[in-house]
């Protein structure tokens, strides 16, 4: 079957073989380039609907602000030409590894709503932070000057997910944080 | 032997899951629903494929000392073709699977069937194997994702018929041997007959 083998034979093999690889992949990156970047486009905006209001303007590019030595990114939304609200991203250690939540902070520091980005918590337990409602909907206009993002367990007002104290904690500390940077974001911008 | 044989072959009596005992880290890991079962067989069924074709007209010049390097290359470069098309035309998939389509790589099925049969059969035959053992392959998979679904989620392909959760243990890894032990014991005795 296979033919013998000495050095060159086998250089120019491995060579032929590495070159027509490279340039299929190459000519598949390029024609996957755009729909890759539009299916991740069409992710954002679709997090960033749910967790900013229905008014005024998203602006799309993603900028930066620097906060206890971490890196949040954030997007603007601006209703004549003032920025009213703020989508932070925000990652915190779960209980199976990062949880990344995408958090709506409004003027003020009132949270306008959250979404799960990506998680790594238990099916079945901590993964419910992404569909139960009872627990998402109540840091829909949660208002962090009157109540503390906190478990219930930790003497705050967060209802946490039954069997799920630690994911909910760190769901908690997540919001918190992005409302923390959104406060500088404010302190920054005056 | 006849080409229908070379296909059914993957099915039962070579079955890449219950019988050659192969991919077993995908098997374990994607198998929490009958959904993800099916996406991530279809998904190295493709690569098993392609990367049979590829090999077995490729294997004659290629020199023996180097024969492994090259096939690795040539699986890995089909993988990443597979990776660009989920994340561009399938996100939702992509999402879900993620790690786990850039290990179909070292899946050993795929090396598996190239060294024990593309690399030594014919075009047409090399494509007949990779359809029989990726079919084999995802109806163990989604065989796998149903009774960890029914069991871990009260549901079937997404279909809710139980309110509220299952038995939790099925859908985390613990559940996965389990179920993957039982399924092969019975999927033995029933062949052996």
């Amino acid at each position: 079957m296979a033919a013998k083998s000495n050095l060159i034979n086998m250089a120019a093999c491995l060579t032929g073989v590495c070159l027509v690889c490279s340039a299929i992949l190459g000519g598949v990156f390029s024609m996957t380039k755009e729909p890759i970047e539009e299916a991740s486009r069409k992710a954002l905006l679709e997090a960033l609907s749910v967790v900013l209001p229905a008014r005024g303007e998203v602006n799309p590019e993603a900028r930066s602000v620097e906060l206890d030595g971490r890196t949040y990114e954030y997007y603007e939304q601006t209703l004549d030409t003032a920025a009213v609200c703020w989508a932070v991203k925000s990652t915190v250690g779960g209980f199976g590894g990062p949880l990344t939540l995408l958090v709506g902070v409004e003027k003020g520091g009132v949270v306008h709503a959250t979404r799960v980005l990506s998680h790594s918590e238990t099916p079945g337990l901590g993964a419910k932070c992404e569909t139960d409602a009872a627990f998402i909907d109540q840091f829909k206009g949660f208002d962090t000057a009157t109540k503390s993002l906190k478990v219930r367990k930790d003497g705050g007002d967060v209802d946490a997910i039954t069997a799920s104290t630690i994911t909910s904690r760190a769901y908690a500390e997540a919001v918190a944080c992005a409302v923390r940077a959104a406060a500088k974001i404010q302190e920054e911008a005056r | 032997m006849s080409k229908l044989s070379i296909i059914t072959r993957g099915l039962v009596k070579e079955n890449p899951t219950f019988v050659l005992v192969l991919g077993m880290c995908p098997t374990l890991a994607t198998t929490t629903s009958a959904m993800n079962g099916l996406e991530m067989g279809l998904a190295t069924m493709f690569v098993l494929i392609l990367s049979n074709i590829v090999i077995s007209l490729i294997a004659p010049v290629v020199p023996d000392k180097v024969h492994i390097p090259v096939y690795i290359v040539v699986i890995a470069t089909f993988v990443t073709v597979l990776q660009l098309l989920m994340q561009a035309y399938v996100p939702q998939v992509y999402a879900t699977l993620g790690l786990f389509i850039p290990l179909i790589v070292v899946n050993c099925i795929v090396l598996g069937r190239a060294e024990a049969f593309a690399g030594k059969n014919g075009a047409l035959d090399s494509a007949l194997d990779g359809i029989g053992i990726g079919v084999g392959f995802t109806l163990s998979l989604t065989l796998i994702g149903m009774v960890r679904e029914v069991l871990g989620s009260g549901s079937l392909f997404g279909w809710k018929f139980l309110a509220g959760d299952g038995i939790l243990a099925f859908v985390m890894a613990p559940g996965a041997f389990l179920v993957l032990g039982y399924l092969l014991v019975l999927f033995n005795k029933l062949a052996k007959k």
